[in-house]
């Protein structure tokens, strides 16, 4: 296969995106013209389209004869952009098939909804490769207007508006960040290119302060976006308002982009200046994932209890990254898969439980959910152990990479930290699984159990086989994901 | 050897919980029968380990090695040695009996023995595992039905003891995994434990990952003072739930003292030892105090398994042969009678329905054979000789006279303490004119039924056999714990037999 090329650029390098982007418009497009009940259709078509867009981004680097970088070096291929890629559109997918039951019962626009996902989706994964600062501000952009409308998609409903509105502002707030600190790092190294930033942080005799200011508004305006404490304010809103679904995507898909573009920017860009930003990443993990847990231990509300615990995971993702090398890389790659497939499976049960309108949302209305859902309950319970990282779940695994990062770039006392914080994570989740198994509620009974729809329950499924299976045996996609590092760049 | 026959003991209570999950829900007799049998074929597949065992090799046997997690440097470890063979051997033992003993459990049947099913392979890997990662796993793994057996199938402060002893055990957990991935970096990156047996590692390292390792193992031993999770635990739990974690579970943290923290740090080993004697003997004398005043006859037995888990912690401290030899006697032996004093407990309650010693009186009259069987587990339980309470604690206190001649004095008083609170209990409990109203004593206090015989007999068999002629299991233990004290340094002499 002869790559398209025009004019330099390399429209093959972009295919999952563009794969994305054009079935986005299909798929709006089709909602529209086709019946009502031909409801299904759509859905297929998006989970097609997500389909074809992962397995455009294997091929991207399966032909050892592929250029690294396309678009004059704005985009990177490599293992590591193809590993979120597909994080990214198997998280969408689970994310499809959740929000079915959503579609049909609370009568939303499915088209608009599916193509949101798809353009957020191929925002998320320009995320990762992108490697030009403007570059990772339009895929920043792109992701995230998809996930203002998302947010607001009950806009009737007063917690959803609220949350919208706040998730616009302070989104746009990091984005102004974000394009500030590019402005400054440009002004210091003459070109927003990652791999010429690095050049001239290595040569360059230029005074460093606008390279530090810079480097500090980029990080505050990716903080924004992987909610890292204190830029984290919005999260739990946010989540709240959103459909249970949608909330799970955002905690996947932000964060995973987030942290791939974080991850790209600091390691490449950035390599050479370790000590400027690892102590600042330090502190943001620690504050991150103790205020996290322990926030989260106070919440009554479901949603918002997930919401910390996602800022919890932000802090020990933090951790990976502060490692500052391979080892933390392909750590929180595979900590981010992990995290994914347990974040988007527990908001898809917490959905199922609430039903249209999530109107049984706080931890009350979990009391005795064993009894009266057990495979709901088991699957919650499931991703739960899998959030607190305890084996043989996916989510052991992610905490054990990152840990052992930490460790081996003698950062041992973070990893102490992280040890207790995960200690007061475990708390919290433990106590919604008490409340499912051990607790009796008699005060529900006999009302009609919450019906799980076919797409639910294969979304749930397939979500849970992930977290165990990873879990059992992580060498595969543990061997992936550092073999996804090799390319990097 | 082809047969991979640790896989097999370590997996095949596994497999019979996913059979479980095909049968349905209201089978409580099938799935009675085939938790049943399942046990029993793992305690047969543990009986050819023993036979296969080869008394005089002291390493590692039967070992099994598989890539596991190649990038994380984990292996699928599984070896056997004369430590572990009697712990997994009590394990098996004890699992059958505990499904034998729930027969009245009619509450989520079904769940109830899937979840013991897991739990049993969850203590077997630990047991098994000489790969450090998969230890951890197994060992975090076990956690989960352990929670929920106590928290679904417990007695009244049941959530209480559960989160209890999920919190307590996980905090430890945690801080031994920062250690255990510490360790894999300063060891030479690998999770073998042969191969970090043989690792340099410097003396303060050493004093990091023996607390970090400590803070586990020291909570599920327990040593005193992060004792507080047990009475709780053990009291609430159903009495399944209760052999088990008085027979196996608690056998895991003095085992992992024997298996990790003295092999791999030894020079810590040393530097603490003393601390861990005199913290053995502070647990023997404070469980024994304590147990004396209790009121509830299970939390009696609870506090008198901190006692007699201070034995095993001083025979650990000891580091001579014989009193570490004889701290693994110890730790089969306490499964065997305390085990068995805990069935025992479970069948009065189940006549009586309180565990209140002032409510219960005379039951000897109204049933001689269990009163009998009380008073043999209490005898056992005390040490006296001639039953297998006697064989460990002498090793472990004539073990250590040579070493903190001090300590085993007072340590002494652990077994007049034992006399004391098992005596005196007995006579309050079985003696005298029974307070039962005369009407219900037929219907309900039936003596021993043939089942309940068949619960108790091969643990009565055992504290007896192994009184009496413990040859065959010092014989094994012996081989290995000279090693294992030879690479700590430790002192070696020939035990006392």
């Amino acid at each position: 296969m002869k790559p398209l090329y025009v004019a330099g650029a390399s429209f093959w390098a972009v295919a999952p995106e563009a794969i994305l982007a054009a079935g986005g418009m299909i798929v709006l497009l089709s909602a529209s013209f086709l019946r009502p009940r031909a409801r299904s259709v759509p859905t297929i078509l998006s989970c097609l389209v997500l389909l074809a867009g992962a397995v455009a981004a294997v091929l991207a680097i399966a032909s050892d004869a592929y250029p690294s970088a396309a678009f004059d070096g704005t985009i990177a291929l490599d293992g590591f952009a193809t590993f979120m890629k597909v994080t990214v559109a198997l998280g969408a997918l689970v994310t499809i098939l959740a929000s079915q039951h959503f579609l049909s019962a609370e009568g939303g626009p499915a088209g608009e909804f599916l193509g949101l996902v798809l353009f957020a989706s191929s925002g998320m994964m320009l995320m990762a490769s992108a490697a030009d600062l403007i570059v990772i501000f339009i895929a920043l952009e792109t992701f995230s207007l998809a996930f203002y409308v998302l947010a607001a998609y009950r806009r009737r409903r007063l917690d959803s508006q609220e949350g919208a509105l706040k998730y616009f502002l302070t989104g746009s707030f990091s984005s102004a960040f974000f394009l500030y600190g590019t402005a400054l790092v440009f002004g210091f190294a003459g070109t927003t290119r990652l791999a010429g930033v690095a050049d001239a942080v290595r040569n360059s005799s230029a005074p460093r302060g606008l390279l530090v200011a810079g480097l500090a508004l980029l990080i505050v305006g990716l903080g924004f976006k992987v909610a890292a404490v204190p830029f984290h304010m919005w999260t739990p809103d946010v989540y709240q308002g959103s459909p249970a679904p949608v909330s799970g995507f955002m905690a996947a898909g932000a964060k995973a982009a987030g942290f791939a573009a974080m991850l790209r920017v600091l390691m490449t860009a950035f390599d050479s200046s370790v000590s400027d930003w690892r102590p600042v990443l330090t502190g943001l993990a620690v504050l991150t994932m103790l205020l996290g847990s322990i926030v989260a231990v106070a919440q009554t509300n479901v949603k918002r209890m997930l919401a910390y615990s996602s800022i919890a995971h932000s802090g020990f993702l933090l951790i990976g990254v502060a490692a500052a090398n391979s080892r933390g890389i392909s750590g929180s790659l595979f900590y981010l898969l992990a995290y994914t497939f347990s974040i988007i499976g527990a908001f898809a049960v917490v959905y199922a439980i609430g039903r249209p309108g999530e109107e049984r949302v706080t931890l009350k209305d979990y009391r005795g959910l064993g009894t009266r859902e057990p495979f709901l309950a088991g699957a919650f319970a499931l991703f739960l152990v899998s959030l607190a990282g305890i084996p043989p779940t996916a989510g052991f695994w992610a905490k054990f990479e990152v840990f052992s990062a930490a460790v081996s770039a003698g950062q041992t006392p973070l990893v102490v930290l992280g040890v207790l914080a995960s200690a007061v994570a475990a708390f919290f989740y433990l106590r919604v699984i008490v409340l499912m198994f051990l607790e009796d509620s008699p005060e529900w009974e006999g009302t009609p159990a919450p019906s799980t729809a076919f797409s639910m329950g294969l979304a749930i499924i397939v979500a849970g086989a992930v977290v165990v299976i990873v879990g059992v045996l992580p060498g595969p996609l543990l061997k992936l994901a550092g073999d996804s590092l090799l390319l990097f760049r | 050897m082809s047969i991979p026959i640790l896989s097999i003991v370590v997996f095949l209570p596994l497999a019979g919980a996913l059979l479980l999950a095909l049968v349905p829900k209201d089978a409580d007799r099938s799935i009675r029968a085939i938790t049943l049998l399942i046990t029993m074929a793992t305690f047969l597949a543990s009986i050819v380990v023993v036979v296969w065992f080869k008394a005089a090799d002291s390493g590692f046997q039967m070992v099994e090695r598989h890539q596991w997690v190649p990038t994380a440097g984990a292996h699928y470890t599984l070896g056997i040695d004369g430590i572990s063979l009697w712990m997994v051997l009590l394990t098996t033992l004890l699992f059958p009996i505990s499904v034998l003993a729930s027969q009245r459990v009619e509450h989520r049947v079904k769940a109830f023995h899937v979840v013991l099913l897991v739990l049993e392979t969850g203590i077997l890997g630990v047991f098994l595992a000489t790969d450090l990662l998969l230890f951890y796993v197994f060992w975090e793994a076990m956690l989960i039905p352990m929670y929920f057996l106590i928290g679904m199938w417990g007695y009244g402060r049941r959530v209480y003891a559960a989160v209890k002893f999920f919190l307590y055990t996980l905090v430890g957990s945690l801080l031994m995994l920062a250690g255990i991935v510490a360790l894999y970096f300063i060891g030479g990156r690998t999770f073998d434990l042969t191969e970090l047996t043989r690792a340099e590692i410097g003396f303060n390292p050493q004093m990091w990952l023996f607390a970090a390792f400590f803070a586990s193992f020291a909570i599920k031993v327990p040593i005193f003072p992060l004792h507080t999770w047990l009475p709780d635990a053990h009291t609430e739990a159903p009495t399944a739930g209760s052999v088990v974690l008085a027979g196996v579970l608690l056998k895991m943290g003095a085992y992992g003292f024997l298996r990790f923290s003295i092999p791999l740090f030894p020079d810590a080993s040393r530097g603490f030892a003393p601390w861990l004697a005199l913290l053995g003997v502070i647990g023997i004398v404070y469980g024994g105090a304590v147990s004396i005043v209790q009121k509830d006859l299970k939390r009696l037995i609870a506090y008198s398994s901190v006692s007699h888990l201070g034995f095993v912690v001083l025979g650990i401290g000891a580091l001579t042969t014989s009193a570490t030899s004889g701290s693994v006697l110890q730790m089969v032996s306490h499964g065997l009678s305390t085990g068995l004093l805990f069935l025992l407990v479970g069948m009065l309650y189940e006549r009586a329905h309180t565990r209140e010693i002032a409510d219960l009186g005379g039951i000897n009259r109204l049933m001689p054979v269990f009163g009998g069987v009380f008073l043999f587990a209490s005898l056992a339980s005390l040490g006296l000789p001639g039953l297998s309470g006697f064989v460990g604690e002498f090793l472990i206190l004539n073990g250590t006279f040579d070493v903190y001649r001090g300590l085993a004095i007072v340590g002494t008083t652990g077994v007049v303490l034992a006399a004391v609170y098992l005596l005196w209990v007995y006579e309050r409990v079985f003696t005298g004119p029974a307070k039962i109203p005369e009407s219900q004593r037929r219907s309900i206090w039936r003596d021993m039924s043939v089942r309940e015989i068949i619960v108790v007999a091969p643990l009565v068999a055992l504290i007896l056999f192994i009184g009496l002629y413990p040859k065959p299991l010092l014989a094994r233990i012996e081989p290995s714990v000279v090693r294992m004290l030879d690479t700590a340094g430790g002192v070696v002499e020939v035990a006392a037999r």
